[in-house]
């Protein structure tokens, strides 16, 4: 049951409790009680909004980069791990397979504002060996999202 | 001049839907709940095979019962799915399954010859039946047993000129299904009776309760039934044309024959489509039948509510709604629930007389569109009852 509800609730985060109580056919008391302990337990950790930027007035600028690091005995990567994502300018950061350690999101004001970030802060972390910066041009899928696709409904209207 | 006419086809009435069709299309910001098809696109993978089939130039034409590949693949995924067992060459791939209704009724019939039709139910085994020169028995299913078909009601139907007997579940437009059990007690009939089935299991995919049963799967039905299924509503594929039937050798070989004179082959893109619709999207169909599922349980709960009688429907897209209570036929009720409310629904009656006092509504529609509808059809049925 409860991947059913982490399902539907990835897929909207704002659905109604009354409404996902029916669809999943749960009581809507314990739905409740349910979410209340998957958060409880950080298995919800919190609840986002997907937004185009772009179609804003807002300057935003999303930078993916690369990061190399020489890992520290006893801790491998998780310290390491902490002092970078404790930015506030960092909004995800993987430790990833292959030819580099860690993925580091980065949203900033300006192409300018997350060189420095990167030059300033990051690449001058003790342990931290290389850095690798790739700006993203255009966001088309954002969390199973298509952006710019419209959903227009174009059956006919009564068929059989 | 003569009458150019046939008047074999000028007695076929026109669909029932025909009329709703029309009003819809004029009036703006209506809201339907009358679609017959699902509202997913076709899995991405399946619409990059037929892409892909295109690229590489396969636009000839394919062998007359469709590519040995497909057919081969529904041979193992009827036995996957519904324990059938078919060999490649005793399946048909159609133009839909509607084209398999049509081909198998023509196989099968000689004029005169008795067919068995319950309903309510999907509109074309009428007129399909009429133009194969049989005689159309229809049998009126009861909201009392969930328009299932009783033994009962099958036996009282046949008389010594029975032939074929049209088994449309998962039903359009009642939901209704039929299980193991109740199909062994027809099956029973069937066999005593010497009569041939065409089960069109078209809703196969869409059960929300126990798996879909083949009446075919039973024992000794196998060799008098055509099972008729297609891609349009288990991999939302509607618009690609696809469809198939399997039966016994006997029957398949006339229904080649009439489909290879008359349409030649199924469509080639949508045929190598379809290859990888069996192969890999289970999962796909999974996630559209639980969507289904979810709304079938949104819409039955507002009922409750808004206190409008409904059985619950186990299969198909569909629920089926009592609105006898308010004194109105169905053909009124769906009028002006559409000119108050713009809503669009489709009155039992397009199914067949015994659709009588309900209506077909679809939920082949997303969450915030069938809310929107529902808010709708609850202000409209709280007008009538203080109106009462």
């Amino acid at each position: 049951m409860r991947k059913k509800i982490l399902t539907m609730l990835e897929q909207n985060g704002r659905i109604d409790l009354k409404d996902l109580a029916v669809l999943l056919d749960i009581d809507e008391a314990e739905l409740a009680n349910e979410i209340a302990q998957m958060e409880k337990e950080h298995i919800i950790c919190g609840y986002n909004t997907i937004i185009n930027w772009d179609k804003t007035t807002e300057e935003k600028v999303t930078a993916l980069i690369e990061v190399k690091v020489a890992p520290q005995r006893g801790h491998g990567f998780d310290n390491l791990a902490e002092r970078i994502y404790n930015y506030s300018e960092v909004s995800s950061l993987y430790l990833m397979s292959g030819g580099f350690d860690f993925t580091v999101i980065i949203e900033g004001k300006s192409m300018k504002d997350v060189a420095l970030f990167v030059s300033g802060k990051l690449a001058t972390i003790d342990g931290v060996l290389s850095t690798a910066t790739h700006f993203v041009l255009k966001k088309y899928k954002v969390y199973g999202v298509a952006l710019e696709k419209e959903n227009k409904d174009e059956r006919i209207l009564v068929t059989p | 001049m003569r009458n150019p006419l046939s008047d074999k086809a000028v007695q076929i009435q026109p669909s029932g839907i025909r009329k709703f069709f029309d009003i819809v299309s004029e009036m703006k910001d209506a809201i339907s709940l009358g679609v017959g098809e699902p509202d997913f696109d076709t899995p991405w993978r399946i619409r990059e095979e037929g892409i892909y089939s295109l690229e590489k130039g396969r636009t000839f034409y394919t062998s007359n019962a469709g590519l040995k590949e497909l057919r081969e693949e529904i041979c193992v995924y009827l036995k996957r799915k519904y324990h059938l067992e078919y060999q490649f060459e005793q399946v048909l791939v159609t133009v839909g399954g509607s084209e398999a209704i049509d081909l198998a009724l023509r196989a099968m019939i000689n004029p005169g010859e008795e067919v068995i039709i319950p309903q309510p139910s999907y509109v074309s085994y009428l007129p399909c039946a009429v133009l194969a020169d049989a005689k159309p028995v229809i049998v009126n299913l009861k909201a009392e047993n969930e328009f299932k078909l009783t033994a009962q009601e099958l036996l009282d139907a046949i008389t010594e000129k029975t032939k074929v007997l049209i088994l449309p579940f998962p039903n359009n437009p009642t939901g209704a299904i039929m299980n193991r059990d109740e199909l062994m007690a027809i099956a029973d009939v069937i066999r005593e009776k010497d009569i041939f089935v065409i089960s069109d299991e078209i809703y196969a995919e869409l059960t929300y309760c126990d798996r879909h049963v083949s009446i075919a799967e039973l024992p000794g039905m196998a060799e008098r039934t055509v099972v008729i299924n297609g891609f349009s509503k288990a991999f939302a594929m509607t618009g690609w044309r696809l469809g198939y039937a399997a039966g016994p050798r006997m029957i398949m070989e006339q229904m080649v024959k009439i489909h290879q004179f008359a349409i030649m082959c199924a469509p080639t893109t949508s045929q190598f489509a379809a290859v990888e619709a069996l192969r890999s999207c289970d999962e796909e169909v999974a996630k559209m039948v639980e969507a289904y599922n979810q709304r079938r349980r949104f819409l039955l709960n507002a009922f409750r509510e808004m206190g409008l009688d409904c059985f619950e429907p186990f299969g198909a897209f569909y629920v089926f709604p009592c609105i006898r209570k308010f004194g109105m036929t169905s053909d009124e009720f769906a009028t002006r629930l559409l000119n108050e409310e713009k809503v669009a629904v489709v009155p039992g009656t397009a199914f067949g007389d015994c659709g009588e006092g309900y209506l077909r509504i679809s939920y082949a529609y997303s969450i915030d569109n069938l809310k929107e509808a529902l808010g709708r059809l609850s202000n409209f049925i709280k007008r009538l009852d203080t109106i009462e």
